[in-house]
């Protein structure tokens, strides 16, 4: 009989009822008694030297309670970077510091150089509006290709806008430049994988809130992991005893990566709420938002495959720059590194992979991890240079990715970017995808577009990610300043319900509903008697967040690992209560008998024996029945993933249509189906809006151009086909309880280069075959100019 | 945004006014206003709604004239259907809540350059009536968010001659969904008319060349080989002066094709 409930069932998202409904708690739908409001002074320039900064008319204006400036945090620490990187000469990265608020020059359009706290959020920025600035405004660097031939410093302290130069792996460049210079056939290809700004439903906001009695404060903010928020602001920015802070973040509207960052505001913030007294509290607008939420992707890349005249791969070069913006984000410098260059090697058995990344200061927002960090723009230089090779040699597409593939019997496999696949079936996923799309009938159906005027495309793409990244020990060897492991405690009640706090952070992903599929699975009680508890540092164990499709790989084994360790400690007091010894103790559906006997007990009777501790053997156990595991993964996991997609080309307009869209993954085991199908519609979604329409834009002085939804393009719903989504060739990774590798960016992985793929084929079958690329967003206009030409 | 006094007269006497007052601005819709005043990019200090007039609500269509109340939303414009083109134009504005909120008079007032609205006008020669006179919509349009309104004037309906076929291709910008370009062809005994919007630095206006070839020969064919001068043209994130001037092209081809 198929199962009803647990792992492999799909219940309904219990979280979506009170969202749904509107009875979801989000940062702004927090008030305090009491309490004030922050608005920022931005910057309207891109670059510029702050001369002076007048408030004298703004802090006498009405409800004003605050004002403050750069100065004010001159020695406060700055907000760092998690990750340091070294050059290929081994120099460390450039790390200039990121005040709370600019001091000495502001560095992009958006940095906040003051901030002004009144009894009201109007009143607060009628004092913004009076503070007079006087600014020296300095020319933009921008471009990334001026800014490393210097000229103007955006950190003039470092004398470079040059942040490292980084090699991976430094001894594969000789072999890897030898290979090239070599081979029969080399494929170039150039192209940029475009600014996206990452537009999370929910604004960043914070309020917090100081108790002058007993010098403790409380953060609400919109985090994907409070205790990484509390970490940087208690060890390096602001200093308070990690016992002294308190970050709470509730219910966040959605974060892809840019919820990641502490941010100046949380900082400034608890600073106004102790020097007030009050509570303080900073709802970003939505230009606020465009202008200071941490970008994502921005790179120019020129990539080349090597391979012999049949199409085997010898080697892969990649150069890239990377923007990182004004200032370091937390993960700014991990992303278009290790999370980008180790990725390199994707399916393939390639031999040798060499990558240069070029890390550069602009004047512009932060740049940092956004859905995929790093992956996705591994992915797309891999899989439109592979693309061009196969139109190039005249080979098929999917047949020179299967010549290439690591087959599964090589596994555990050694890529040449340095990682360790535990585990994979690429040939598999595409025969999946070969059964599941009529490729066949592709002919038919461009006949049938052409018959319209139009053009039909056929996109292919294959892919790997990294997810769930770890481990400890290997990543502090690469540069990471915190350990990457998480956390979970399960907490069974005196009767009988369980509550299960997790390190993991939900802002969006589903976990109240997965989290107790697992644990009703282990404990064979209702799943609906358990309950999540997740983003409040004051309720759960230091775990650190959800990002890089980490939850359920990490946090999720944290939660069997304490399971296990309740069901053994349970497995203890049912034995004593069973008169029997410990290992004639059977557990199975939420049972424990005593083998070979009709003799049991109900896990509630035991749970309850826990609380209500008589006759109970005190000097062998505890009573209580609570138990928390850290879990440090071994490895990585590795989804992989074989997409196709079909696209119209309108040839007068140079408007593209996705026809069909399909997505067939190797997620491993996976927990529910229906929230993976949805996380993979989502990451689809995001990256057909990287790949169509999304395009953060600034101009020559640093002024962002798409600043707003009427100049940033979204995909909607009718830009958006529906997906044919199948993850049934689960390869369970070999390395966690659960066997699950993560899904919530493999979708905005695998999509953009097969969109763009199919759209140079259709421009190919339309015979416009000088066009072999178009940069994203494969915009009606960029189409149109391509072809015409 | 700011505080601001907010008044809704039952009539256009008292609308005026109430708008006579220094720093008081008519209210439509409010689909531009109200987001450029909450961005504090505008700070009227009294707003005078103009939905309270139920003079100027409604659809009329009498004989071959359609008279349009200066508030009539774009729903009940399309509700009405008129005619063929300007049901299909209205019904394409912005999205249900735009067009249940925004009014052809606050449309045509504002007259932004990639707004529907002012191609339907120019296109069919409608006839702008304010308060004190009538304007015809070739002496109305004049350049990007320009017209020939004075300051204390308020549009109370349109009066368009109903064609004898019509059609709107709008390109959507992909962001906002204005209209990146939209052509508007209408046909009458006399001769055709072609207006473009979204595509010029000059705002709306009538492709004469068009206009000439399709009143000879209303056909796809008739205009399939001219071509738009692309200087004019408007250069942004979105499109090039040329990629615009291509479009006029081929929307003006497509709603040929598609009038009826």
């Amino acid at each position: 009989m198929p199962k009803d409930s647990g792992i492999g069932t799909s219940p309904k998202r219990r979280e979506d009822v009170r969202f749904l409904t509107g009875n979801g708690k989000y940062t702004d739908d927090i008030n305090l008694t009491g309490q004030s409001h922050a608005v920022f002074a931005r910057s309207d320039v891109a670059h510029g030297k702050i001369n002076n900064i007048d408030i004298s008319v703004a802090e006498n204006m009405p409800g004003v309670l605050a004002i403050f400036t750069g100065e004010d945090f001159a020695d406060v620490g700055g907000n760092p970077a998690g990750w340091l990187i070294n050059s290929r000469d081994g120099e460390p990265m450039k790390e200039p510091k990121r005040p709370v608020l600019a001091h000495g020059k502001v560095r992009h359009v958006g940095d906040a150089y003051a901030a002004v706290v009144a009894e009201t959020a109007s009143q607060a920025q009628d004092a913004v509006d009076a503070i007079i600035a006087d600014i020296t405004e300095f020319p933009a660097v921008v471009d990334m290709e001026t800014a490393l031939a210097g000229g103007g410093f955006v950190h003039d302290e470092i004398g470079t806008n040059q942040c490292f130069d980084w090699g991976w792996i430094e001894d594969n460049r000789a072999a890897t430049d030898a290979a090239i210079k070599s081979a029969p056939h080399v494929t170039t290809l150039s192209l940029v994988n475009n600014r996206v700004v990452p537009n999370a439903i929910e604004t960043r906001a914070s309020i917090a809130d100081y108790d002058r009695g007993t010098g403790d404060y409380i953060l609400y903010t919109t985090s994907q992991n409070p205790h990484l928020t509390r970490l940087l602001i208690s060890a390096f920015v602001l200093g308070i005893p990690e016992n002294k802070l308190r970050v709470v973040s509730p219910d966040v509207g959605g974060g892809f990566g840019s919820k990641i960052y502490h941010y100046g505001e949380e900082a400034l913030v608890l600073a106004a709420a102790k020097k007030l007294c009050r509570p303080v509290k900073w709802t970003a607008s939505r230009s606020e938002s465009f202008l200071t939420d941490a970008h994502g992707r921005d790179h120019v890349t020129k990539i080349e495959l090597a391979c012999e005249k049949d199409g085997t791969f010898i080697a892969f070069r990649t150069d890239t720059m990377a923007n990182v913006g004004a200032y370091l984000s937390n993960f700014s410098t991990v992303t278009p590194t290790f999370l980008h260059g180790t990725l390199m090697a994707g399916n393939y058995t390639v031999p040798n992979v060499y990558v240069n990344v070029k890390a550069v200061f602009t004047n512009t927002a932060p740049v940092d991890a956004y859905r995929g960090a790093g992956r996705p723009e591994a992915t797309y230089s891999l899989e439109r240079v592979i693309d061009k090779c196969a139109r190039e040699l005249s080979l098929d597409p999917i047949e020179l990715r299967r010549k290439n593939f690591i087959k599964p019997d090589q596994f555990p496999y050694a890529s040449a970017a340095g990682l360790e696949y535990d585990t994979g079936n690429y040939d598999a996923l595409f025969d999946k995808l070969e059964e599941i799309v009529d490729f066949g009938g592709f002919n038919a159906r461009r006949a049938a577009s052409e018959k319209n005027g139009k053009l039909r495309g056929l996109g292919i793409n294959s892919y790997i990610e990294a997810c769930g990244i770890a481990p400890s020990n290997l990543v502090g060897i690469l540069g990471a300043r915190v350990g990457l492991y998480d956390a979970a405690t399960v907490r069974v009640n005196a009767t009988g319900n369980i509550s299960v706090m997790v390190g993991a952070h939900s802002h969006g992903q589903g976990h109240a509903t997965a989290f107790p599929q697992v644990v009703s699975d282990m404990l064979g009680v209702d799943e609906n008697s358990i309950e999540i508890v997740h983003g409040d540092t004051s309720k759960i164990p230091f775990g650190m967040g959800s990002y890089g499709s980490r939850s359920l790989a990490v946090c999720g084994s944290a939660v069997v690992r304490a399971t296990e360790k309740i069901i053994n400690k349970a497995r203890k007091i049912a034995a004593h209560m069973l008169e029997a010894s410990e290992g004639d103790i059977d557990f199975k559906d939420g049972k424990f008998s005593v083998t070979g006997t009709d003799k049991s007990l109900a896990f509630g009777e035991v749970a309850f024996k826990a609380y209500v501790p008589h006759d109970y053997p005190h000097d062998e156990l505890e009573p209580g029945l609570e138990e928390t595991a850290f879990y440090d993964p071994a490895n990585f996991t590795y989804p992989s993933g074989a997409y196709a997609c079909e696209v119209e080309v309108d040839p007068d307009t140079g408007q593209v249509t996705v026809e069909s869209f399909t997505a067939v993954d190797d997620f491993g085991n996976v927990i529910n189906p229906m929230i993976v199908t949805g996380q993979v519609h989502g990451g689809i979604g995001q990256g057909i809006g990287q790949a169509l329409l999304e395009n953060c834009t600034y101009d020559e002085s640093g002024q962002l151009l798409s600043a707003s939804y009427m100049d940033y393009a979204m995909p909607r719903a009718s830009d958006l086909p529906f997906y044919n989504v199948d993850h049934s060739c689960a390869m369970p990774c070999t390395h966690n309880p659960l066997g699950v590798k993560g899904c919530g960016e493999a979708g905005a992985i695998g999509s953009p280069p097969t969109i763009v793929n199919a759209v140079v084929d259709a421009l190919h079958s339309g015979g416009h075959t000088h066009v072999t690329h178009i940069d994203m967003p494969v915009s009606p206009v960029r189409v149109w100019s391509a072809i015409n030409n | 945004m700011y505080n601001f006094e907010f008044v809704k007269p039952s009539n256009v006497a008292d609308a005026l006014a109430a708008l006579a007052s220094e720093e008081a601005q008519a209210l439509g819709g409010g689909q531009t206003l109200i987001p450029t005043m909450k961005q504090r990019l505008a700070s009227p200090e009294k707003l005078v709604s103009l939905l309270g007039i139920s003079e100027m609500q409604g659809v009329d269509v009498s004989g071959n004239i359609v008279t349009i109340g200066g508030a009539t939303t774009h729903a009940n414009v399309a509700a009405a259907d008129a005619f063929s083109g300007l049901t299909g134009l209205a019904s394409g504005i912005g999205d249900p809540a735009v067009r249940n909120r925004g009014t052809i008079g606050g449309s045509l007032a504002n007259n932004d350059p990639a707004a529907c609205y002012p191609a339907a006008a120019l296109a069919t020669g409608a006839t702008i009536v304010t308060n004190s006179r009538e304007i015809l919509a070739d002496d109305y349009f004049q350049g990007m968010f320009t017209t020939a309104l004075k300051e204390v004037e308020i549009i109370t309906a349109v009066r368009i001659p109903v064609p004898l076929a019509s059609n709107y291709q709008k390109f959507e910008q992909p962001a906002s969904r204005f209209a990146l370009v939209g052509v508007f062809v209408a046909k009458y005994v006399d001769g055709v008319r072609v207006a473009i919007t979204g595509a010029s630095e000059n705002g709306v206006f009538r492709w004469s060349e068009a206009e000439a070839a399709l009143s000879v020969n209303f056909s796809y064919d008739a205009i399939s080989s001219l071509s738009v001068d692309a200087s004019d043209m408007i250069s942004d994130l979105h499109g090039t002066k040329e990629y615009r001037a291509n479009l006029v092209r081929v929307l003006t081809g497509r709603a040929v094709l598609s009038a009826s």
